[in-house]
């Protein structure tokens, strides 16, 4: 007897109850789009960022220079302890304690672990020392593929897949466990694989409406390239979507609650969304973390994504992360079919 | 419905030994029993009685310690999948997922099954064509139960089994399940049931097994096991606050006809046989002792009058 009439309705249920949830819906397709338009606003490389800098009242020394600086904001305070407090809050980026006289070099007060710190810094100097701010000309890198946004959006779509698989998969085992539905099911003579494979199809079905609706958002809106051929792109979502719903079945598979489950999951995705570059790049991280980093699924993901679209690389040179990926599949669905709790 | 084929020589369900523990607690201990073709068994008893672990176990979910069992002449070693085409199970206090309607909900039962009633006879079946495309969140309590009835019934089960199918329901809702389940048994169905309530074992059962602490306490036909009191009528006396204490167990029982006395608070609980020459004498009595009444009952015995009696316990009690 064939087994497609109960695939078939185990996964036209998954769809369809996911459907019925507006929050699930709007966090699945308009978080990621929000988020994706409010980062690349605040991201966006047109303008250089101004530095502020902090001058207490009393210091007499002629601040023309510095205040001509156009990527210099100078700000005055009567007391140095409200020079303090703004620098504690971020408001400026440093504050000039000596104005230094002409045989003596300024002393600034800033946190030196701050970006901004280097640049406050080199533009006092620059400022005081009377070299021409324009004595090296800009070429601006204004090309689509090369914008913080360009960088942002594969990661977001990546992360998207990861959440959308652990998060819509492990809290459907969950809340059917809790309802003892599993149990329900057991008593019938309904095939396990039937009911794991409804979750893989259903998280297909949800991967074309997500991944068309972002991608479009993203080309349109965005102007974020879209540089590989398709057919390798699809092959990288479509096993990046099936690695994470094996992973999403995998931290379900004990879970007893919907709480239980909650926490597993934010421990499974809490260092992929920190390590795994959707944000910024994890080459920042030191070089011994580096292997471990590229070994989670979700990294994988983001640097295919990435080649694909902004280097319009094909399947053919994304071999190591595909590989990891697959092995995550195999080992994710392994597991949870070992491991999982009917009752 | 066609069950007919069932109706013969085996028995629909046969077990022997049960025996199930979990760490030092002997949930089920050595339970035996069977449910004739076309027969319904009730097994009774309250909470913690190993009712639920018992059922489990022979619908496959739990593995016995101890014991065999044999479903319409199989085993659920070599044919599991045989028994789970042929057996109907409802669980206690199964939910819905609340966002399906109606018939996606035993459209997917049906799904799971290679024949079966269609969407429309198994909605009819339990009065929800009306309901067909509301979703579970819209339901009462009875008409989710009716479903979940209508689930375990969708492929034409040739055994039912239900754990306690109408806690929680009102009177009404009750009759409906009742009503639901006497036509599946009239068409030749066999049914295994668990339930705290006697009416319900009383009106649908042919068999009760009575079990309390994992361990059948009594067993056979309701009017037999109710007949086992000996009891024409049970009793019930209320005295003023504080006046049952001038009563003594021994003075009630030398009366005519009393043979059994139970305590409950101030009330006196009296089984007794030749009801009016028992209650006469009982109020000659009472007057003797210038004890007033609050006020008297008299009902027939019940089978949870027969629990109270074996275990001093009450079946809706934990």
């Amino acid at each position: 007897m064939t087994r497609w009439p109960e695939l078939r309705e185990l996964t036209r249920l998954r769809v369809v109850a996911f459907l019925r949830e507006p929050e699930a819906v709007v966090w699945v397709f308009g978080f990621p789009m929000l988020l994706a338009a409010v980062l690349g606003f605040a991201f966006r490389s047109s303008e250089p960022r101004t530095v502020v800098l902090g001058v207490l009242e009393q210091v007499e020394a002629d601040l023309a220079a510095l205040e001509a600086d156009p990527r210099l904001e100078v700000v005055r305070f009567a007391e140095p302890e409200d020079a303090e407090r703004a620098l504690r809050v971020a408001r400026i980026d440093a504050f000039l304690v000596e104005p230094g006289s002409a045989d003596e070099a300024p002393t600034l007060r800033l946190d030196p672990s701050r970006d901004e710190a280097e640049t406050v810094r080199l533009r006092v100097l620059l400022a005081l020392s009377g070299v021409p701010r324009d004595d090296v000309s800009i070429d601006a890198v204004t090309e689509r593929g090369s914008r913080y946004v360009d960088f942002l959006f594969p990661g977001l779509l990546g992360m998207n897949l990861m959440g959308t698989g652990i998060w819509a998969i492990g809290f459907a085992v969950a809340d059917l466990r809790q309802r003892k539905l599993l149990k329900r099911y057991l008593v019938t003579p309904m095939r396990k694989t039937s009911f794991l494979g409804s979750f893989l199809l259903s998280r297909l079905v949800f991967l074309v409406m997500e991944i068309t609706l972002l991608v479009l958002f993203a080309v349109f809106a965005l102007g974020v390239p879209m540089r590989g051929d398709l057919a390798s792109f699809g092959v990288v979502a479509l096993l990046g979507a099936a690695t994470f719903a094996g992973i999403g079945i995998l931290t379900a598979a004990r879970a007893k609650t919907i709480e239980g489950a909650s926490g597993m999951m934010n421990l499974v995705m809490m260092p992929m969304w920190l390590a795994s570059g959707i944000f910024f790049s994890y080459e920042r991280f030191p070089e011994v973390v580096q292997p471990a980093i590229r070994a989670l699924p979700l990294t994988a993901l983001n640097d295919a994504l990435r080649k694909s679209m902004l280097e319009g690389a094909s399947v053919a040179s994304m071999g190591v992360e595909l590989a990891v990926m697959a092995a995550w599949l195999v080992i994710g669905f392994a597991l949870a079919l070992r491991l999982f709790r009917w009752q | 419905m066609s069950v007919g084929a069932a109706v013969g020589t085996v028995p629909a369900l046969r077990a022997e030994g049960l025996v199930k523990r979990f760490g030092d607690l002997t949930a089920v201990d050595g339970i035996d029993l069977e449910v004739r073709a076309g027969t319904c068994l009730a097994l009774l008893g309250p909470n913690g009685a190993g009712k639920t672990t018992t059922i489990e176990m022979l619908e496959g979910l739990q593995a016995p310690d101890e014991g065999s069992i044999e479903i319409l002449g199989l085993g659920w070693d070599r044919d599991g999948d045989e028994i789970r085409r042929r057996i109907g199970v409802q669980l206690q206090e199964t939910r819905l997922q609340e966002k399906i309607t109606v018939t996606e909900t035993i459209r997917l039962f049906r799904s799971f099954y290679p024949s079966g009633l269609t969407i429309e006879a198994a909605l009819d079946l339990v009065g929800l064509l009306e309901k067909r495309d509301a979703r579970i969140e819209t339901l009462s309590g009875g008409q989710h139960q009716r479903l979940a009835l209508a689930c375990s019934m969708v492929h034409e089960p040739e055994l039912l089994f239900l754990d306690e199918p109408s806690t929680g329901l009102d009177p009404q809702a009750r009759r409906r399940v009742w009503e639901i389940v006497e036509r599946f048994k009239g068409e030749g169905g066999s049914l295994l049931l668990t339930t705290h309530y006697m009416e319900e074992a009383e009106r649908l059962a042919d068999e009760v097994i009575i079990v309390d602490s994992g361990k059948v306490i009594a067993r056979g036909t309701p009017a037999s096991v109710i007949g086992s009191l000996e009891a024409e009528s049970i009793v019930e006396l209320f005295p003023r606050a504080g006046e049952s204490v001038a009563l003594t167990d021994d003075e009630l029982l030398a009366l005519a006809g009393v043979t059994e006395v139970r305590r409950e608070g101030s009330a006196i609980t009296l089984a007794v046989s030749e009801t009016q020459a028992a209650v006469t004498t009982i109020l000659g009595h009472l007057a003797d002792r210038g004890v007033e009444l609050e006020a008297l009952q008299t009902h027939a015995p019940t089978l949870e009058d027969v629990f109270v009696a074996l275990t001093g316990k009450h079946l809706r009690d934990g």
